[in-house]
């Protein structure tokens, strides 16, 4: 489920600001998403690999797993990019560079798809690297000072706090079909076996949010969460924000 | 309030859609300072009984007065939730905070105390319990019996004048059954135990009700009383009464 392997950890990384974390990431984002000149995306990629490097030294007893993990957290984002370069070197027009049976690969498409490669790759280490080195509590908390929309961090809250429960939920059920000698193979009864298990956790999961609001009614809930920690931004978090935001900026600026 | 009359049922029924009546015509009456115990088979409304005094469920017909005042809708229960705290039986269902302080803090700040007030109530009532240290705790990584007495210190930080506890004890080992009673019996509070637990309930309770038939009585001839007795597998650790 939700691993928080790389949120233990007392380096600057850890202790900097959530809010800033945030938001740093957000203008990165923003800035390499737009970016279009090579030099300038290189520049961002190395930019990203260097927090994450930054991470993965400080989290001394996971140095020698951090890479692997790394790539590991990038197999999601990578599985869209493959879809990607399945398509794009074959639709984009421009100069033909290679052909593939009837259809023709161009070089203008090649390029469009390497460099969403590179900006969407740079993205994903910057979120994990900055991210993943905060608690998932102190992260709700820091949207919730950003001034994200209320309902949108207590989905977050009760998404991390459910998905155990509903996680246990499938396994007993899974375990009880088990059980029962089920065994999964490429036939009707399969399917609708799995369409009951799927259809039994819906429905058990509508449940519990029932219960879980009547719970909170009980204890006088009237649609408004308080929150009980604050933040207060540090010398060093100004630091880090203001270079690292010029660092950005700086990327911004030279692409033009 | 007259004589301290809190709970005071007259004459309620209920049905969930699609099947008979589970309370039909029941009278009930809780005064301040009572400690009661409710038994009955499954399905005799036990639980049904609590959802409706908190307002989770509306009766289909009859008079529900609580604190002296008839309660009908939602935001008549709204005042009477501030009073009556229910423990639900899946703490799960109860724990939604990720944190234990946070849990704990949640329903005084819905009472509208500040968040130092809050956290230093719910610092309190985790002390009361025994469960210093589990501050920081994440909720969802707790043990079972853990998630009880924090469950119960969720209900308890709202300092009700009446604790609603539904089968307080499933699902809990001994030791921490023996401390939820050594709890239950601390309490400056009055309060109604759903349980099908004998034991339990006589040495938590002063009188016990049964529910049947969509009603619920207390027979007076009954009197609660612990026994020391002999089984097999004796020799593994276990406690039925006292020490």
């Amino acid at each position: 489920m939700i691993e928080e392997g790389f949120s233990q950890g007392n380096s600057l990384l850890h202790r900097l600001d959530a809010r800033v974390k945030i938001l740093w990431v957000v203008l990165f984002s923003v800035v390499t998403a737009v970016c279009d000149q090579w030099p300038v995306l290189t520049a961002a990629l190395a930019l990203a690999l260097a927090v994450a490097l930054a991470l993965a030294l400080a989290v001394a007893f996971m140095a020698r797993v951090a890479p692997r993990e790394l790539v590991r957290r990038l197999m999601p984002v990578n599985l869209f990019v493959i879809f990607l370069w399945l398509v794009l070197p074959f639709t984009v027009t421009g100069d033909p560079s290679f052909t593939l049976g009837p259809l023709v690969a161009t070089r203008q498409g090649i390029l469009y798809a390497t460099q969403i490669s590179v900006k969407s790759n740079a993205i994903v280490i910057a979120l994990i690297a900055l991210i993943t080195s905060t608690s998932i509590l102190t992260l709700g908390h820091a949207m919730h000072a950003l001034r994200v929309p209320r309902k949108i961090v207590y989905l977050f809250f009760f998404t991390y706090r459910y998905i155990f429960v509903i996680y246990r939920e499938y396994i007993r059920l899974k375990e009880a079909m088990k059980i029962r000698g089920f065994c999964p193979g490429t036939n009707l009864h399969t399917y609708k076996t799995y369409a009951y298990l799927v259809g039994m956790i819906l429905v058990r999961s509508s449940e519990r949010a029932e219960r879980v609001h009547q719970a909170m009614l009980c204890r006088g809930f009237r649609g408004r969460l308080y929150s009980l920690s604050d933040f207060s931004m540090r010398t060093a978090d100004m630091v880090w924000m203001g270079a690292m935001s010029a660092c950005v900026v700086v990327l911004g600026l030279w692409n033009g | 309030m007259d004589n301290g009359l809190i709970i005071h049922m007259q004459g309620v029924s209920f049905a969930y859609p699609g099947r008979g009546l589970v309370l039909d015509g029941l009278d009930f009456s809780f005064h301040q300072g009572n400690r009661l115990g409710l038994m009955g088979a499954n399905g005799s409304g036990k639980t049904t009984l609590l959802r409706l005094i908190v307002g989770l469920l509306k009766p289909l017909s009859g008079r529900i007065e609580i604190l002296g005042r008839t309660v009908k809708e939602e935001k008549d229960f709204v005042r009477v939730r501030e009073r009556i705290g229910l423990l639900f039986q899946d703490a799960d269902d109860q724990l939604f905070s990720p944190t234990v302080l946070e849990d704990v803090a949640f329903g005084p700040l819905n009472l509208g105390k500040t968040r130092e007030e809050a956290r230093a109530v719910a610092r309190n009532t985790l002390q009361a319990l025994g469960l210093e240290g589990f501050e920081d705790r994440i909720t969802h990584k707790l043990s079972g019996g853990e998630k009880r007495l924090v469950s119960l210190a969720t209900v308890l930080a709202m300092q009700p004048d009446v604790l609603l506890l539904d089968e307080p004890t499933t699902g809990l080992d001994e030791s921490t059954e023996t401390r939820l009673v050594e709890i239950l019996n601390g309490l400056d509070c009055s309060y109604l135990v759903v349980s099908h637990d004998m034991d339990f309930l006589a040495k938590t309770t002063d009188n016990i009700g049964y529910m049947s038939d969509g009603k619920l009585s207390f027979d007076e001839e009954v009197v609660p009383h612990t026994h020391i007795h002999v089984h097999p597998h004796g020799r593994y650790t276990h406690e039925h009464s006292e020490k």
